[in-house]
C-alpha cells in the first residue's frame, strides 16, 4: 500500500480533485442559489455547455483567459434566459424547460463547434498558474492545493462569500423567503419574480463559469457534450447541501477526488477501470439520500411558479 | 367599548376610500365603496364571505389596484401600486393567513424587505423589536425560528412587522380566526394600546361580539356595496342587542336587497315544513344502539397541528351532532380519524357495533362512513378530471362500474347524468372538468358522492364554507334530509348559528379535547360559548 | 387541451368551455393543431438558424424527408428505430401520468440492454430461439424495473424527490453497464470491449422481407396497451388521480405508496423492454460506452404528444425520420445530426408557450404542463 502514498500520487490525486471539483463546485453553488429561491434549475447542464463553448471561443480568439471566463459566465447566463422568461415570468413547468435548455444547448454547442472548427479540436495553451506565495512552497500540498489557476481560488473564496451573503445580507433573506414562503416576501414589498430571476441569472453565470473552467483550464479543448453530467451532479450537490455552501464545497471535492482517483492510480501503476471509480460518488450519494431521506431537503415552494393572490 | 377614546369628528381622516370599484372576471367585488379612517379609532368592517372585505384590504395594502375611484391618504390622492408603496405610505397589514417565513428567525422576518444591496443591520433591528414588543406588551425571542412559535406568537410578529416603520394605519384581516380566547384578549390589549397612540385601525371580522368589543365605528359591506354603518357616538349609545339588530339588518337587511330576505324566508319556510325547530323532530330513541361510537381516540400529527386527545362520543341513527370550536382545535383530525384517512394513535372507533379502528378509507367506506371534506379542491376533487370521474372517485375499481378492472365509461357517465339531475349540479356536461364548476356546484358534487344510498355515518367539515347564501341553505337542507333518512351525521363548523339550526346536540372541541356536549335548546348558545373559551365542562 | 379531454374516451364534446358543444371533429383538429404548431414553429426557427449558419434549410429538410421517409431503405431504418423509442415513451407515459418524474430512463434502458445481451448468447445454444428471446426480453424488463425500485421506495416511503434519485440511478446504471461489459461480459475475441454477439439468425425475427424486426410489434402493442390501461381501467384512473392531485388520492383512500411503486415498476420495465428489444433486434451486442441517451429525446416527445399513446406513435415516426435523415444529412449536406437536438429543444419551448397561451384563456382547467408540476 505504501506505493499509493508517494508524493506524485498524492499530488496527482489532490490537484486532480481540485481541477475536477471546481466546475462541480461552481455549478453546485449556482444551483444552490436557484434552489434557495424556489427554482429547480434542471437546465444547468446546458448552461455549463454554452459557458464551456463561449469561454473556449473567447480565449481561443483573444488569447485572454480572463476574457474567456467572463464570456463563459455570460454564455451561461444567456442559456438561463429561457428559464427566466418562461418559468419565472410565465410560470411554465421548470422541469420541461430545464430539459429543453439542456437538450438545446447540447445541440447548439455541437452545431456551433462543427461550423466553427469543422472536425478539428484546436487546443489552448496551458492556463496560467498562480502559485500562492509561501503556501505554494509547502511540500506536496503546495503543488496540490496552492498552484492553480486564479479561478480556483476565486471559487473557494466564493464559498465564503455566499455563506456571508446567505446569512448577513438582505439578498440572503430575500432568497430564503422566495423559496420558503414567496407570499411573505411579496407582502414585505420585495418582487418575488425579480428575486427569482436574479437567482436564475446568477445560477447561469456560475454554471457557465464552471463550464468555461472545464474547457479552458481542465481540458484545454472544447468537445461537444463535454460536461458529461457535471450539471446534474451540481444539482445533486446543491440538494444534499441543503442551503449550506460549505457542503457544496465538500461534496464537490468528494466527486472531484473520485474522478481524479483513476488517473492517480494509473500514475501509481494500478489500473482500475474509470467506470468503477466513477460510480463511487453516485453510490455514496444514493446511500446518503437513502439514509437521510426522512428529512426534507428542498424548499416547499421549489418548482412552483409564483403568482400573487394564488397562494 | 372605548367610547370615550374616539376622537373629535372634526379631525381629518388618515385615509379615505372614495367611490372605489373593483372587478374580477364575472364578479363585481366592490362597487363605489367609500370609507373614512380616523386616527385613534378602530374601524370594523363587517360582512359575509364574498362581501368584499378582503378585496378592500388588498386595495389598501397595494396588492391590487382599484378599477375606479381613489384612495386618499392624509389629504392627498395616493396610488398604491405595490405592497412596498403602501408600506412606504404608512399602511401596515396583518393578513388572514400568516405571511411569515417559517425557516427564518423572528428578527430575520422583521428585517425582510430591506434594500437588497445592504447588509443586515441586526443591532438596530433588535433595538426596534424590543421597543415595539415593549409597546405591545409581548415577549418574543428574536432568535427563535418562526416555525416553532405558536400561532398567537406568530401573529404578534406580524403585528410588530406591520408597525415596523411607524405605520399610522394598521389593517387586520380576521386576526382572531386562529386565536385562543386568551390570544384574543392579548390582541385586544395590544390594539387598545395602539389606538391610544393615535394609530388608525381597520379590523375585519364576521363575528359580531368581537366587532362590538374591539370597534369604535362599524361599516357593513354587502355584495360589494357599502350597506351602511354605525357612527362612534351612536355605537357607544346602543345596547348589544340594538347593535346586533342594526348590523344584521345591514348585512342581510329587508329593504336593501333580496338575498338576506331570502335567507330569512328559507329558514322560516324550512321551520314551517319541519314543524318549527328542526333538530327536535328527530329525537333518537334512547335505547337504540349507537351507529357511531368513538372511544378515547387520540391522534398524532405534524408540529403545529392540533391533535385529538382521548375524544369520546356516540351518535345514533337520524342524529345530527354539531362540532363547534375555534378553527384549529382538532376538528380536521376528528374528521380524518373517523373517515379512516388518519390513523388513531389510541382508542377505538365502532360503526354499528363493529370495530373499524384498523380499517383505512376503503374499509370505512364499506362500513358506510362518508366524509365531506372542507378542502373541496385541495383534496375533495381532482380539478382536471371530469364531474363524472369525481362522482365515482372513491369507488374506482368497484363493481358494477368496473368489471375485472375495466371501466364501463358508459355507465359511469349515465350514473353521473342521473346524479347531476337529482342533485341539481349546474355543469355544461358530466364530462366537464370539475374545476370549472362554481364552489357551490363542486360542493353539490361532494354531497352527491358522500350522501349516497349506502351511507350510514357522514362527517361534514365546514359544509357551508365559502358558499353563497343560497348554496349554504341547500347544503344545510341536505344535512337535515339525510338525518331524516336515518343517517348519523357529524357537522363540523365554526358558525355556531348554523350548528344551532341543524344539530340535536353540539359538542365543543377545545385544544384537541372534547370540552363537553350540549343538548340543543334554549340555553345551548350560552353554554357552548363557555365551553369554547375553555371554561369548565358543561 | 387538458389531460382530461385526451384521456377519457369520447371527450371531444367536452372541449367547449361554455354550454355550446363543438363537434368532435373540430376538437380533434384543434388537438392536432396544438401538436403540429410547435413542430412547425420549431422547423421554421431552426431553419432560420441554418440559414444564418450558411446552409440552405429547404435543401436540408428536403434531404431529411427523402432519406428518412421516402426512400425504402431510409423508411426501414426509421421504422426500426421506432421500436425502442416507443417502448421508452410508453414507460414514460405511465410515470408521467402518475405525476412521477422518471428521468432515469437511460440507465434503465442500458442495464436492460446489457442484461439481454449477456443472457441471449449464453442461452442460445441450450434453448429454442423463441424461448431464449422471451427470457432475454423478460429479464431486460425485470432489470429495468429493479433499477427504479430504490427511487420508487424512497419516493413512496419518504417523499424523496424522484427527479434527483432517478437521475443518480441513471448515471450509476450507465457506469455499471460499462463496468459489466469491460470486466465481466467482455467478449475476448474483439478488440473494442463488447459483449458476446448474438448471431443474426438468433435475433428477433424480421417482419416480412424487410430489415424491420418484430420488436416493433412489441412496441406498438405496449403503447396501445398503455393507452388502453390509462384510459379504460381502474388502475389507469388511479394513476391519473395520483398524478393530478395526490391529496385527493389519499382522501379517496388510494394506496398511494403502492401506486407509486407500481407506476415506477411498470414504467421502468417498459423502458427496460425497450433496451432488450434494441439489442435483440438490431445490434445483437452492446459495445462499451454505448449510450444512445434516448431519454432526452423521448421525454420532450411524450410531452408533445400530451401523454397520448396514439399521438406518441405519430410523433415517434416523425422524430425517427428526423434522426435517420439527419444522420445521412450530416454526411451529405454538412449539418451535424446534433441539429435534431436543437429542433427538439425548440419544439419543447414552443409547446410550452402554446400551453401558456392556451391556459391564459378564461375558464381553462389545468394543462399537461401545469398539472405535472
Amino acid at each position: 500500500m505504501s506505493a499509493l502514498f508517494t508524493h506524485s500520487f498524492l499530488i496527482a490525486l489532490i490537484a486532480g480533485a481540485v481541477t475536477a471539483g471546481v466546475p462541480l463546485l461552481l455549478a453546485g453553488l449556482g444551483e444552490q442559489i436557484s434552489e434557495k429561491a424556489g427554482v429547480l434549475n434542471i437546465g444547468i447542464e446546458g448552461m455549463m455547455l454554452l459557458g464551456a463553448y463561449a469561454g473556449f471561443v473567447a480565449t481561443y480568439a483573444t488569447g485572454s483567459f480572463g476574457l474567456g471566463f467572463l464570456s463563459g459566465g455570460i454564455g451561461g447566463a444567456l442559456a438561463a434566459l429561457p428559464v427566466l422568461v418562461l418559468c419565472i415570468r410565465l410560470g411554465l413547468n421548470q422541469i420541461v424547460i430545464g430539459i429543453a435548455v439542456t437538450v438545446g444547448m447540447q445541440g447548439l454547442t455541437a452545431l456551433l463547434h462543427y461550423f466553427e472548427f469543422s472536425r478539428e479540436y484546436p487546443r489552448l495553451p496551458a492556463a496560467p498558474v498562480w502559485v500562492l506565495p509561501g503556501l505554494g512552497q509547502i511540500p506536496v500540498l503546495g503543488k496540490a492545493l496552492f498552484s492553480h489557476n486564479a479561478l480556483v481560488y476565486a471559487s473557494v473564496a466564493l464559498v465564503g462569500l455566499l455563506i456571508w451573503v446567505f446569512r448577513e445580507t438582505n439578498i440572503g433573506l430575500d432568497l430564503e423567503a422566495a423559496g420558503q414562503k414567496p407570499a411573505a416576501l411579496d407582502a414585505a414589498g420585495v418582487d418575488v419574480l425579480r428575486t427569482r430571476g436574479a437567482a436564475v441569472l446568477a445560477t447561469g453565470f456560475l454554471s457557465g463559469l464552471g463550464g468555461a473552467y472545464l474547457s479552458i483550464v481542465g481540458a484545454g479543448i472544447f468537445v461537444p457534450f463535454m460536461t458529461g453530467g457535471a450539471g446534474y451532479i451540481g444539482i445533486v450537490l446543491a440538494m444534499l447541501a441543503r442551503g449550506r455552501p460549505i457542503w457544496v464545497l465538500l461534496g464537490a471535492m468528494l466527486f472531484g477526488m473520485s474522478l481524479a482517483l483513476t488517473t492517480a492510480l494509473q500514475l501509481a501503476g494500478i489500473d482500475v477501470p474509470t467506470d468503477v471509480v466513477q460510480m463511487l460518488p453516485f453510490v455514496v450519494v444514493m446511500v446518503v439520500l437513502a439514509a437521510v431521506a426522512r428529512h426534507s431537503m428542498l424548499p416547499p415552494a421549489l418548482g412552483l411558479p409564483y403568482a400573487r393572490g394564488e397562494r | 367599548m372605548g367610547a370615550d377614546l374616539h376622537p373629535a369628528a372634526a379631525q381629518p381622516a388618515v385615509a379615505s376610500v372614495r367611490q372605489v370599484s373593483k372587478r374580477f372576471p364575472g364578479v363585481l367585488a366592490l362597487e363605489r365603496v367609500s370609507l373614512e379612517l380616523y386616527a385613534g379609532e378602530t374601524h370594523i368592517l363587517l360582512g359575509e364571505n364574498g362581501a368584499g372585505k378582503s378585496t378592500l384590504v388588498s386595495l389598501l395594502a397595494g396588492m391590487q389596484q382599484p378599477d375606479e375611484g381613489e384612495i386618499w391618504l392624509r389629504g392627498q390622492a395616493a396610488r398604491l401600486t405595490s405592497p412596498r408603496r403602501a408600506r412606504d405610505l404608512g399602511i401596515g397589514v396583518v393578513y388572514q393567513q400568516l405571511l411569515l417565513v417559517p425557516s427564518l428567525t423572528v428578527l430575520e422576518n422583521l428585517m425582510l424587505g430591506g434594500p437588497w444591496w445592504r447588509p443586515l443591520r441586526r443591532a438596530a433591528a433588535l433595538e426596534r423589536l424590543e421597543r415595539l414588543s415593549g409597546l405591545l406588551g409581548t415577549q418574543l425571542d428574536p432568535q427563535a425560528r418562526v416555525g416553532a412559535l405558536s400561532l398567537g406568537e406568530q401573529q404578534h410578529v406580524e403585528i410588530i412587522r406591520a408597525l415596523w416603520r411607524e405605520e399610522t394605519l394598521l389593517l387586520l384581516d380576521e386576526p382572531t380566526s386562529m386565536l385562543t380566547p386568551q390570544g384574543v384578549a392579548d390582541l385586544r390589549r395590544m390594539l387598545d394600546g395602539l389606538k391610544a397612540r393615535g394609530t388608525a385601525l381597520v379590523l375585519i371580522t364576521h363575528k359580531l361580539p368581537e366587532a362590538f368589543a374591539f370597534g369604535d365605528r362599524i361599516s357593513v359591506l354587502r355584495q360589494g356595496r357599502l350597506a351602511g354603518g354605525i357612527e362612534p357616538a351612536r355605537l357607544a349609545a346602543m345596547s348589544d342587542e340594538e347593535r346586533t339588530n342594526t348590523v344584521l339588518e345591514l348585512m342581510f337587511g329587508g329593504e336593501v336587497g333580496a338575498s338576506g330576505g331570502e335567507r330569512a324566508r328559507v329558514i322560516a319556510e324550512r321551520e314551517r315544513v319541519a314543524g318549527h325547530a328542526l333538530h327536535q323532530t328527530r329525537k333518537r330513541a334512547a335505547d337504540a344502539r349507537p351507529l357511531l361510537s368513538v372511544k378515547g381516540v387520540s391522534t398524532s400529527g405534524n408540529r403545529g397541528e392540533m391533535t385529538l386527545k382521548a375524544v369520546t362520543l356516540e351518535l345514533g341513527a337520524g342524529e345530527v351532532l354539531g362540532i363547534a370550536g375555534v378553527d384549529g382545535n382538532g376538528q380536521k383530525h376528528l374528521a380524518e380519524v373517523i373517515a379512516g384517512q388518519r390513523p388513531a394513535r389510541a382508542g377505538q372507533i365502532e360503526v354499528a357495533g363493529v370495530d373499524v379502528t384498523r380499517g383505512r378509507v376503503p374499509q370505512r367506506r364499506r362500513a358506510g362512513v362518508r366524509y365531506v371534506t372542507d378542502e373541496r379542491l385541495g383534496e375533495g376533487t381532482v380539478g382536471p378530471l371530469s364531474v363524472a370521474t369525481n362522482l365515482v372517485l372513491k369507488e374506482i375499481g368497484a363493481a358494477p362500474l368496473w368489471r375485472h378492472g375495466i371501466t364501463d365509461w358508459g355507465r359511469v357517465h349515465a350514473q353521473a347524468r342521473e346524479q347531476i339531475a337529482t342533485h341539481d349540479i349546474r355543469t355544461p356536461s358530466e364530462r366537464t372538468p370539475v374545476a370549472r364548476l362554481s364552489g357551490g356546484n363542486i360542493q353539490k358534487v361532494l354531497l352527491a358522492r358522500e350522501l349516497d344510498a349506502a351511507a350510514r355515518v357522514v362527517v361534514l367539515n365546514k359544509p357551508t364554507y365559502g358558499l353563497d347564501l343560497k348554496n349554504q341553505q341547500l347544503a344545510l337542507e341536505r344535512i337535515v334530509s339525510a338525518a331524516a333518512r336515518g343517517l348519523a351525521l357529524i357537522v363540523i363548523s365554526t358558525e355556531l348559528e348554523e350548528l344551532l339550526e341543524v344539530s340535536d346536540r353540539i359538542a365543543v372541541l377545545y385544544q384537541g379535547r372534547l370540552a363537553g356536549i350540549v343538548d340543543n335548546g334554549a340555553e345551548a348558545e350560552r353554554r357552548i360559548g363557555l365551553l369554547m373559551t375553555g371554561a369548565a365542562a358543561a | 387541451m387538458t389531460r382530461e379531454e385526451l384521456t377519457e374516451p369520447d371527450a371531444g364534446s367536452a372541449v367547449s368551455s361554455g354550454a355550446v358543444h363543438r363537434p368532435a371533429l373540430r376538437a380533434l383538429l384543434a388537438a392536432v393543431l396544438r401538436v403540429l404548431a410547435p413542430i412547425a414553429l420549431a422547423l421554421i426557427v431552426g431553419g432560420l438558424a441554418l440559414e444564418l449558419l450558411g446552409k440552405d434549410p429547404l435543401a436540408y429538410y428536403g434531404f431529411v424527408l427523402e432519406r428518412g421517409l421516402l426512400r425504402f431503405g431510409g423508411l426501414e431504418e426509421t421504422v426500426t428505430r421506432m421500436a425502442p423509442l416507443l417502448l421508452i415513451a410508453s414507460g414514460l407515459i405511465v410515470a408521467f401520468r402518475a405525476g412521477l418524474w422518471n428521468l432515469g430512463s437511460d440507465g434503465q434502458f442500458l442495464l436492460a440492454a446489457v442484461t439481454a445481451a449477456a443472457l441471449a448468447p449464453a442461452l442460445s445454444g441450450a434453448l429454442p430461439r423463441a424461448l431464449v428471446l422471451l427470457i432475454a426480453l423478460l429479464a431486460g424488463a425485470l432489470v429495468g424495473a429493479l433499477w427504479s425500485l430504490l427511487p420508487a421506495l424512497l419516493k413512496a416511503r419518504f417523499g424523496l424527490n424522484e427527479i434527483i434519485t432517478t437521475l443518480m440511478m441513471s448515471f450509476l446504471g450507465v457506469s455499471l453497464s460499462n463496468v459489466l461489459i469491460k470486466l465481466v461480459l467482455r467478449d475476448p475475441s474483439t478488440t473494442v470491449p463488447q459483449t458476446q454477439s448474438l448471431p443474426v439468425e438468433e435475433r428477433l425475427p424480421r417482419l416480412f422481407h424487410t430489415t424491420v424486426h418484430s420488436g416493433l410489434l412489441i412496441a406498438l402493442v405496449a403503447v396501445i396497451g398503455v393507452h388502453f390501461v390509462m384510459t379504460r381501467t381502474a388502475f389507469g384512473l388511479r394513476l391519473q388521480v395520483l398524478g393530478a392531485n395526490r391529496d385527493a388520492a389519499v382522501h379517496a383512500g388510494l394506496e398511494v405508496g403502492r401506486l407509486i411503486v407500481a407506476a415506477f415498476t411498470v414504467s421502468a420495465a417498459l423502458i427496460g423492454l425497450g433496451g432488450a428489444v434494441e439489442v435483440l433486434g438490431v445490434w445483437g451486442t452492446v459495445r462499451a460506452d454505448w449510450n444512445p441517451a434516448y431519454g432526452s429525446l423521448v421525454v420532450p416527445l411524450v410531452f408533445l404528444a400530451r401523454l397520448n399513446g396514439y399521438a406518441v406513435i405519430a410523433l415517434t415516426l416523425f422524430f425517427s425520420a428526423l434522426m435517420t435523415g439527419g444522420e445521412s444529412a450530416a454526411r451529405r449536406v454538412g449539418v451535424p445530426q446534433h441539429y435534431v437536438l436543437v429542433l427538439v429543444a425548440l419544439v419543447l419551448l414552443f409547446l410550452a408557450l402554446i400551453e401558456y397561451l392556451d391556459r391564459r384563456r378564461p375558464a381553462r382547467a389545468q394543462t399537461v404542463m401545469g398539472s405535472l408540476a
